[in-house]
């Protein structure tokens, strides 16, 4: 379903995404984990024709992301890590404009956002502005808008932060429901190495842009000699934080930014 | 068609529900109706020009379309920030639909800004000369509406953040109403300016406005027409070109 060969992401001379190449099969629920900066949520962009590569292969669905883009956003719907709401909107309005830039018919359209909002408990502020909403009713109704529509590949980039367990709960339920029933291809990113575990038939662990391992939760956990997904993850990522180096890369960038004005 | 529409909506609603936006955007027209309008009243009759608040108003009116119209395109830059333009631009529709939604709503709102301010002509003592020219002005209105939107937008995807806003601000739209002949007669300028305003679009709106609404025209309602429809289809390419290569 998804074909990725030899992928590079250069911003400036920083390299997000370095040569990197995987297979998501048709239906298959699949991870990807990293620590933060590794490139997760650049590839993710890469696929859903936000961002053009620098260089590599893309396919998804047999077409390039690069190039047939219009085609490839008919295939896959996304929830974003950042934010994406139209704050000035109400929580129906963004559910409305969402099912109408993807083409649901009216009739299903209200019928599956009324479902998807009770399902997230958000049926009661439906009238309300988004800008009203709390960090996690805004997270809740983000992914609930990203499931209105069903599409061949679902990306979910850190879908559950900062949802309380009930949230997560449900929507992994939910996810994981699609997917059966709808063969739905799910690639996912998550910092919850127990979401991981439970939902995803395969995961890819990539640091600095490269992947360092890719396999099933046990296949990992064999490999690396460990008990769970978590202690695999350490083991091959390493146990330092990556958010130092990001930062201190970002404040050059910013301060060359600045010359360059 | 729906997806335009929708995105039309959207501008026209969120417009509508913004009140105090509404009243701060009237505060610089008004401004210039009232200190300017009555202030350079007696110097313009002496000159033997008529009456100032007659000639300016339809400048007015041009100058609160295009600001109005010219910050709708640029919030793209906000939509940007906050996240919802990636939730438009990832849609499986052409991206030229969602620019010309987003920017024909844009384009309604200055309109809608412009007939207010129009009524507020209406009270300060403007005349138009007659009811029946409405409509042609109305369209005029909307002519210039739409090609600072799309202005607005070509600038708005082309900027990556806030801090080019100022100097857009400052070094276009600025400059674009004070050349264009909202505020003075263009006989007998200095030969510079003469050129610089027959290349401000916003030119041939004013004169058209004005020539609609009090029959005082400098180039012809059928050449600011054309000149308007031109720059308006030239403008609105550019915006689309520019909109379907953004990058997030
Ligand atoms: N638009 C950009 N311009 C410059 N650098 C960028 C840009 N987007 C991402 N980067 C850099 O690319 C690297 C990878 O970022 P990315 O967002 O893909 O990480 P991630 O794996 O999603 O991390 P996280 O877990 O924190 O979300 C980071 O070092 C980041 O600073
Ligand atoms: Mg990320």
């Amino acid at each position: 379903m998804i074909r990725v060969q030899n992928l590079v992401k250069r911003f400036g001379d920083l390299t997000a995404v370095d040569d990197i190449s995987f297979e998501v099969r048709r239906g298959e629920v699949f991870a990807f984990l990293g620590p933060n900066g590794a490139g997760k949520t650049t590839t993710i962009k890469m696929l859903t024709t936000l961002l053009k590569p620098t260089s590599g292969v893309l396919e998804l669905d047999g077409l390039d992301p690069a190039v047939e883009r219009d085609e490839v956003r008919k295939r896959f719907g996304v929830v974003f890590q950042d934010p994406s709401l139209d704050q000035d909107l109400t929580a129906w309005e963004n559910m409305e404009i969402h099912g109408v830039l993807y083409g649901v018919p009216r009739q299903e359209r209200r019928e599956r956002a009324e479902a998807l909002l009770k399902l997230f408990e958000l049926w009661e502020r439906r009238g309300a502005l988004v800008k009203t909403f709390s960090g996690g009713m805004r997270r809740r109704l983000e992914i609930a808008r990203g499931l209105l529509h069903t599409p061949k590949v679902l990306f979910l980039d850190e879908p559950t932060l900062g949802l309380d367990p009930q949230s997560r709960n449900q929507m992994w339920t939910h996810v994981k429901r699609l997917n059966e029933s709808d063969q739905v291809t799910v690639f996912l990113t998550t910092h919850y190495m127990d979401e991981a575990d439970r939902v995803a038939d395969r995961i890819a662990v990539i640091d600095h842009g490269r992947i360092v391992a890719i396999g099933s939760s046990r296949e990992l956990k064999e490999r690396t000699n460990t008990e769970s997904l978590e202690d695999a993850f350490l083991a091959l990522t390493g146990t330092t934080i990556r958010d130092e180096s990001a930062s201190a890369a970002e404040g050059m960038r910013q301060i060359a930014r600045m010359w360059r004005r | 068609m729906r997806v335009i529409y929708i995105l039309w909506l959207r501008e026209v609603k969120k417009y509508l529900r913004s009140r105090t936006q509404v009243v701060a955007s009237l505060g610089s027209p008004l401004m210039y109706l009232c200190v300017l309008g009555f202030g350079l009243g007696p110097v313009f009759q002496k000159a033997g020009e008529g009456s100032y608040l007659q000639f300016m108003a339809p400048g007015v009116i041009g100058m609160t379309v295009l600001f109005t119209s010219m910050f709708s395109g640029i919030a793209l830059l906000w939509d940007r920030q906050f996240g919802f333009l990636k939730e438009t631009l990832v849609a499986p529709v052409p991206r030229l639909w969602i620019m010309m939604g987003r920017t024909l709503g844009g384009a309604t709102v200055a309109m809608l800004q412009g007939l207010l301010i129009f009524v507020f002509c209406l009270v300060a003592g403007f005349r138009p000369v007659g009811l029946l020219v409405l409509p042609l002005a109305v369209s005029i209105m909307a002519l210039i509406a739409v090609v600072f939107a799309a202005l607005g937008t070509v600038i708005g995807s082309s900027l990556k953040d806030m801090q080019g806003f100022q100097l857009v601000m400052n070094f276009l739209v600025m400059p674009i109403f004070f050349l264009s002949g909202a505020l003075y007669p263009l006989t007998n300028l200095p030969k510079p300016l003469a050129v610089l305003t027959r290349v401000d679009p916003l030119t041939y709106g004013v004169d058209g406005v004005r020539a609609a609404l009090t029959g005082v025209t400098h180039f012809g309602i059928p050449l600011d027409v054309a000149v308007l429809i031109a720059v308006a289809m030239v403008l609105m390419s550019a915006g689309a070109w520019r909109f379907s290569r953004i990058e997030i």
